[in-house]
């Protein structure tokens, strides 16, 4: 068969994904738009758990983790809301765990079935302390097949939460999709601490990332701690130790968190388009139609949000033009890498309560 | 010294009743005959809460009032055997009195031990909702106002298998040993008087007054044995995917063709519950049968059953990448929640045509407009299927056959009389 088409929504391709990728727990809580991953998951997962609420969800999802679980949620900003201080622990504990963040239109309750890009400077604040988080961005149906495994294996190789940010259109919507393009997916390995003990639940030795060993194991004792902690997992007020320790936290994140996305940079162009998540779409369409036209135009979607990769600073240096198309008032990414003070070579292209259209980046590109 | 402990000496006030608790856990750990290995102290914020870097056990310092739940994560994925302890207070157990509740009904295999000293200790001492009424806090100088809740009570109700309360004084491992011998949620509620906050504020007061005044009777309460909440397999064994792969779905084979040059939108709206989702749906799907690219969005209030249901199909003979419809190429309104729903986008229509069930009145609108009689021909339940064949039919995008044999192989199958519509054209 040259082809197998089926029409399919995000949803699906990323709970299949998780599960091949060797999540094995999933716990959730219904909120619109994550509640189609909830039931895919009910459906999929090796075991899916209801919780009552999202601090249980993330609560349950830390002990499973600490137990050597690799558990996975999905939520919407309210649910995510409450699980925010739950997620600082899980990452003061290092313990390994997806959160898929489909965002809707707020703030607060907002439009639960419209959608939006409305949370990703909340993500990059989400840390007390300012310590990054892994923020991967799925752009099309393909990243619902590609992120998923890359952000288990992030959560695993690095100890700590990963979020998989997305949106509700992203997620929902049915597309024609061709399965035969999906690559095999490989499983996440996952090792433990092999030494003679004592244990020490954050001593990296050599590295950033000290060896994982699961709590319960008839081995070696395992200490986790939420509060500032040594290397041994003792509860410290501001020790050398321990604030080594915690700054270790932000420095593995930010050296070894993959840098992903998508650059397609077109000869003679001196605007480039950039955009993530759902209007990816949107930027897509825009750069087809501008070349259609003859008009030279690049593309960089960001698939790695948080930390922010240097590589996007230096592509955007490159260009005299720069549009950022994405579905919120403000500009968040553009603020995220310019701060307020955004340079006057930025254009945002921006919308709320409806997706960006490619009319309007490409009316803006046309604009410089 | 006991195998249990790093020191003798622990981190709390001189008389505090923590010393008492402590003690006599790890008094009963060893008449249980348990090895450190078998053993996962979770603490919660509060002064109880630092001592686990006493304890020669797996230890988890947690969240203030989250160590129930933490706890509950960790012991669903253990074997039995493995003795999880939850040391929280009663500010802990106030701010999280869910995650006991939830864990007292799923009968997880814990031992929370609640360090009830009718005050959050480590923040001056203010009341917390196990305070009792009448005992003086740092902010409330006359006597606390409300009643305190009966946690014991809560927890056995919501199913507990072994719930106590005993005075905190002395040597009380016995019950502790009772609750780590019960598998299931056990509750041991201790209670004490904060030496710095307690005393100070309830001056001459003693523990048994205390306690009787305010009906916190000491006691044991044993449910009927029931099954423990457990995971089926424990992290490290091979865990398989349940049911069927999410991607075995029947792939949509091209048997017809399509004259569709252009990309072509529609903006289909109805009723909720009038199957405005599916016939988007089987619409997609037969354009995929006749080679094009689909993608079908759906649009609806929060509510399910009542108000507006809105889809947006998109067929094109190229990649889709954007999904989004600004100006249709057709609306199709099947009843009075969609067209209150489309009459902004349909006043601003310039072009394009706009299909209308005949009992809807005309809006104003630059479109074409093409009255039809859905309702009275398909029903209510199939009017937006029928408003699909009709548009086909009229348009002539896609081979009626491909939507018929899309509906055909679907679960409608035996509900939609095709064949009548075949004839109705």
């Amino acid at each position: 068969m040259d082809s197998c088409r089926v029409l399919l929504d995000g949803s699906r391709l990323i709970v299949e994904s998780c599960v091949r990728a060797g999540a094995s727990v999933y716990v959730g809580y219904p909120i619109t738009p994550a509640s189609l991953i909830f039931s895919y998951a009910s459906r999929r997962f090796p075991i899916a758990l209801p919780a009552p609420d999202e601090i249980t969800a993330l609560q349950w999802m830390a002990g499973l983790s600490a137990a050597g679980y690799l558990p996975v949620t999905a939520t919407s900003f309210p649910g995510f809301a409450l699980m925010v201080e739950s997620i600082n622990m899980a990452y003061m504990m290092e313990l390994p765990m997806l959160i898929i963040l489909v965002q809707r239109l707020g703030p607060s309750t907002g439009t639960a079935t419209a959608g939006a890009q409305g949370d990703l400077l909340l993500l990059d604040g989400l840390i007390s302390g300012g310590y990054p988080l892994p923020v991967l961005c799925i752009s099309d149906l393909m990243d619902c097949w590609l992120l998923p495994p890359i952000g288990l294996r992030t959560a695993v190789e690095l100890r700590t939460p990963v979020v998989l940010l997305s949106s509700k259109e992203m997620v929902m919507t049915q597309s024609s999709f061709d399965l035969r393009q999906l690559p095999e997916i490989e499983p996440v390995r996952r090792a433990c601490y092999q030494g003679p003990g004592p244990y020490r639940s954050y001593d990296p030795g050599d590295g950033l990332v000290p060896p994982f060993l699961p709590v319960g194991n008839d081995h070696h004792l395992v200490r986790l701690n939420a509060s500032t902690h040594d290397r041994s997992g003792l509860l410290q007020h501001t020790s050398e130790e321990a604030m080594t320790n915690t700054r270790r936290l932000g420095e593995k994140v930010e050296a070894l968190t993959p840098v992903l996305y998508h650059l397609d940079e077109q000869d003679g162009a001196r605007t480039l388009v950039v955009s993530y998540d759902i209007t990816s779409g949107a930027a897509r369409e825009a750069v087809r139609i501008l070349r259609s036209r003859g008009v030279p135009v690049s593309l960089l979607l960001a698939r790695t949000l948080l930390p922010v990769p240097a590589i996007y600073y230096e592509v955007i240096e490159r260009y005299p033009r720069v549009v950022i198309a994405e579905e919120n008032a403000q500009g968040q990414f553009a603020r995220l890498l310019f701060g307020r003070r955004i340079p006057s070579k930025i254009r945002l292209v921006g919308a709320v309560g409806r997706m960006v259209r490619p009319e309007e980046i490409v009316r803006e590109v046309l604009a410089g | 010294m006991s195998l249990f402990l790093t020191r003798s000496d622990l981190p709390f006030c001189k008389g505090c009743g923590h010393h008492h608790v402590v003690r006599s856990t790890v008094k009963a750990l060893e008449e249980i005959g348990a090895k450190p290995t078998d053993v996962i102290l979770v603490t919660d914020i509060g002064c109880h809460g630092i001592v686990d870097g006493h304890f020669v056990t797996h230890t988890a310092h947690g969240l203030h009032g989250r160590s129930v739940a933490l706890a509950a994560g960790i012991a669903m994925g253990l074997p039995p055997g493995k003795k999880v302890i939850v040391y929280i207070g009663d500010g802990g157990a106030t701010i999280g009195l869910q995650h006991l509740l939830e864990a007292a009904r799923m009968n997880i295999d814990l031992t929370v031990v609640v360090h009830n000293n009718m005050l959050y200790g480590m923040t001056g001492g203010q009341p917390s909702s196990l305070t009792p009424r009448g005992f003086r806090t740092v902010i409330t100088l006359d006597g606390a106002p409300l009643p305190h809740h009966d946690l014991c009570r809560l927890v056995y109700d919501a199913g507990a298998s072994y719930v106590a309360r005993v005075l905190g004084v002395g040597d009380f491992s016995e019950v502790l040993r009772q609750a780590l011998e019960m598998e299931g949620f056990a509750l041991v509620e201790v209670l004490e008087l904060c030496t710095s906050y307690g005393v100070r504020w309830n001056p001459g007061l003693w523990l048994k007054a205390l306690a009787d005044e305010a009906g916190y009777t000491p006691g044991i309460w044993i449910r009927p044995p029931r099954p423990v909440f457990r995971l089926p397999a424990g992290p490290w064994e091979p865990l398989s995917p349940r049911g069927e792969g999410l991607l075995d779905l029947p792939p949509v084979e091209v048997r017809f063709s399509s004259p569709l040059e252009e990309r072509w939108t529609m903006i289909l709206s109805g009723s909720a519950g009038e199957g405005v989702q599916q016939a988007a749906e089987i619409l997609a799907r037969a354009a995929m049968a006749a080679g094009l690219h689909a993608t079908k969005k759906g649009s609806y209030p929060v509510t399910v059953g009542v108000g507006f249901s809105t889809a947006e199909v998109i067929l094109s003979r190229s990649p889709i990448f954007y999904h989004g419809v600004h100006e249709p190429d057709a609306v199709v309104i099947t009843s009075m929640d969609g067209l209150l729903n489309q009459r902004e986008r349909i006043r601003r229509m310039q072009r394009g045509v706009l299909w209308l069930d005949a009992s809807l009145p005309i809006p104003e609108t630059e479109a074409e407009i093409r009255v039809r009689d859905f309702r009275g021909r398909a029903g209510a339940r199939y009017a937006a299927l029928y408003a699909i064949w009709t548009v086909l039919q009229e348009m002539g995008i896609l081979p009626p056959e491909a939507l018929l044999e899309v509906v055909q192989g679907s679960s409608l199958a035996d509900r939609i009389p095709v064949d009548r519509w075949a004839s109705l054209g």
